[in-house]
């Protein structure tokens, strides 16, 4: 073999030289974190239909109440207890207006000898379920929204001066929390309702008032990892200032994770608002919110099962979306979950 | 030998101070660094190397001791301006070439951070100018600069941990294991680019490691630790040819060489400080046993190494 090599003609090859500045070529495209995150957000089919969907039922929540010929709180008693209506639907034998009465199917609207249309129906005093469905979606959606905020708020200031600062101050501001997460929730947001008036505001102080102990600790614990980190302590002896260390090197590390958290506590607010005006201690009437609305309608399951429905397909919908939307973001941003 | 630019003077760092579980990583160690010159500190994993480190640069607050840069002392309360100073003229490289980048900032950010932090550069394109400079200086490119650190390799991360050290033109530079976390076919690289700066801008290097052949290499003098403590400060060529301190010997019987006839008879030396057998009381410290050759002993053994030194001329 080795004779065969030399036999070769020389010229028939050329050199061809190394050039280190090629070695050191990246051909890959630039892609930040954040480009990056949203790549393989939009590979998660679960999540960008949850995405859409969400986006629909906030939409709603906003033009609902007004495409509604009704206002959420009008009551038109004659027009009580109508069962959902809906023009083109009805022919398919659904949402056709058709109610049980004493044990037989008759069409509501022509025996209560209503003309207008009820898209979901009416609840005991007349209202327009419609509205008033989409109008409690709205409150819900800002309950939850805003308790989120102010635990997000209060979460990573609280964490984020815990964590970096450690010693001491970590230990007294650690056993604060302890104390708080030891009482238990209900409790304290039972107290709270019998001193406050009952609404949205004492609901939300309500959520927020203990609430905010599960971003703190999570946000705690990326700011105790981060700030060790080889990078932080580079910033450091360049002199960098606690200010700067913070805002640059610290939160843009934390966001994905401050992220996620509040994407798993807003569909948890929802759920606890929806909670809590089941059980009466919530909205007061005649304001209505997806727990009140559901609340209302289970008394009347059997008889007029649309008050319930339409309530609680929404409330689900919004939490399946949450959650999903919540996992894909998960993944998308978490850093574990990479190369 | 030259001018003194750091002295270091039984300088200790002990962690949960007063408690059960206290540490002392670095117990009393005491070295000058000479201006231009490389000085190699070596020794096990967990003998405190990187703490001295930290603590020369004041990531630690000392726990008793001095630095003296310059004849300035680096500890102690200082108002901001002092400290600034300081940081232009101490600078650091890390080890871990992942971790040392922030994964959020481009490159051109990265490197410029100490740019924005001292203020040097006069507008955004002189800012601009500067962070090409440096990434050229390293042997990267400008093309370089919009990219994140994820998207490059090992050995281009460090060489940009050197750039970033480099941009606030310091004259000491602490390379803390800057290649153990390399390929052996980059580590050279590095090796090589810190040399390279050495002569151009005239730096001082505390090189810490615990490759032995890399730090023969690249070490004028070596200085070597055991707990805490210096155990051995020699010339680098003196402390292979005539190492004194038992586990300085345990230390080089370890490193293989690709050699079968001299691997066949290497034979290991373990260390143990039992050997030492001092008696209560004994003053152990550096002494010069030979000219610039320092051995943590006491003064029984000081006489000892003195007369085998004797012994062997």
């Amino acid at each position: 073999m080795t004779q065969n090599y030399e036999k070769l003609p020389h010229d028939a090859f050329t050199r061809i030289p190394r050039d280190t500045q090629e070695a050191e070529k990246i051909s890959k495209p630039s892609v930040s974190f954040w480009q990056d995150a949203w790549r393989s957000l939009k590979k998660n089919k679960g999540a960008i239909i949850s995405l859409i969907l969400f986006g629909l039922i906030v939409l709603m929540s906003f033009i609902g109440p007004l495409i509604s010929p009704y206002e959420p709180n009008d009551q038109i008693i004659t027009h009580a207890n109508l069962p959902p209506k809906v023009p083109v639907i009805e022919n398919l034998g659904i949402m056709d207006g058709v109610g049980t009465l004493g044990g037989r199917e008759v069409d509501m609207y022509e025996l209560k000898n209503v003309e207008q249309n009820y898209w979901f129906g009416t609840d005991g005093l007349g209202r327009d379920m419609f509205s008033r469905v989409w109008k409690g979606t709205q409150v819900s959606l800002f309950i939850a929204f805003v308790a989120a905020a102010i635990d997000m708020l209060i979460g990573v200031i609280y964490g984020g001066i815990s964590g970096y600062f450690g010693g001491r101050v970590d230990d007294v501001m650690q056993r604060i929390v302890e104390i708080l997460t030891g009482i238990p929730n209900l409790v304290v947001v039972i107290l709270f309702i019998l001193i406050m008036d009952p609404g949205i505001l004492a609901i939300i102080i309500a959520l927020t008032i203990t609430g905010w102990t599960g971003m703190s600790r999570v946000v705690r614990g990326q700011v105790l990892k981060y700030k060790n980190q080889e990078f932080v302590l580079a910033a450091r002896t360049l002199g960098a200032s606690d200010t700067r260390i913070i805002w640059k090197h610290l939160m843009p590390n934390v966001l994905g994770v401050i992220i996620i958290n509040t994407m798993f506590t807003i569909p948890g607010a929802i759920f606890f608002e929806a909670f809590l005006s089941f059980i009466g201690l919530g909205l007061q009437a005649p304001d209505a919110s997806l727990g009140t609305l559901i609340n209302d309608g289970y008394k009347l399951i059997q008889y007029q099962p649309h008050i319930l429905l339409f309530p609680a397909v929404v409330l689900s919908l919004i939490m399946i979306a949450f959650n999903l939307i919540g996992d894909g973001l998960r993944d998308a941003l978490d850093p574990k979950m990479k190369d | 030998m030259a001018e003194k630019l750091v002295e270091i003077k039984n300088l200790k760092q002990h962690f949960n101070v007063g408690k059960a579980n206290e540490v002392k990583a670095v117990d009393g160690i005491t070295f000058d660094i000479y201006k231009g010159e490389t000085l190699g500190l070596v020794g096990e994993s967990g003998c405190g190397k990187s703490t001295t480190g930290r603590s020369i640069i004041r990531l630690y607050d000392a726990t008793d001791g001095q630095v003296l840069y310059e004849g300035e002392s680096v500890h102690g309360k200082k108002n901001k301006t002092d400290l600034k100073k300081f940081n232009r003229k101490m600078q650091m490289i890390f080890q871990d070439p992942y971790a040392s980048l922030n994964q959020r900032m481009k490159v051109m950010d990265i490197i410029a951070e100490g740019i924005d932090i001292h203020g040097l550069a006069k507008n955004a394109s002189d800012r601009k100018k500067m962070v090409y400079d440096l990434l050229e200086t390293v042997g990267l490119n400008k093309e370089h600069a919009n990219r994140y650190p994820h998207e490059f390799s090992g050995g281009q991360r460090q060489r940009l941990g050197i750039a970033r050290a480099l941009a606030v033109d310091p004259d000491f530079i602490i390379a803390d294991e800057p290649i153990s976390a390399l390929d052996v076919s980059i580590q050279a690289q590095v090796v090589n680019l810190l040399k390279e700066l050495q002569e151009e801008k005239g730096l001082t290097y505390l090189f810490i490691a615990h490759d032995l052949s890399m730090v023969k290499y690249i070490s004028d003098r070596i200085g070597v630790m055991y707990f805490g403590k210096l155990v051995e400060l020699a010339p680098a060529d003196e402390l292979y040819a005539n190492p004194m301190h038992p586990y300085t010997q345990s230390l080089l019987s370890a490193i293989p060489l690709p050699d079968p006839n001299y691997e066949r008879n290497r034979t290991r030396k373990a260390y143990d400080p039992a050997v030492h057998n001092y008696a209560d009381g004994e003053d152990v410290k550096m002494r010069e046993v030979s000219p610039n050759h320092f051995v943590d002993c006491s003064e029984k053994e000081f006489a000892e190494l003195q007369d085998r030194l004797a012994a062997k001329k």
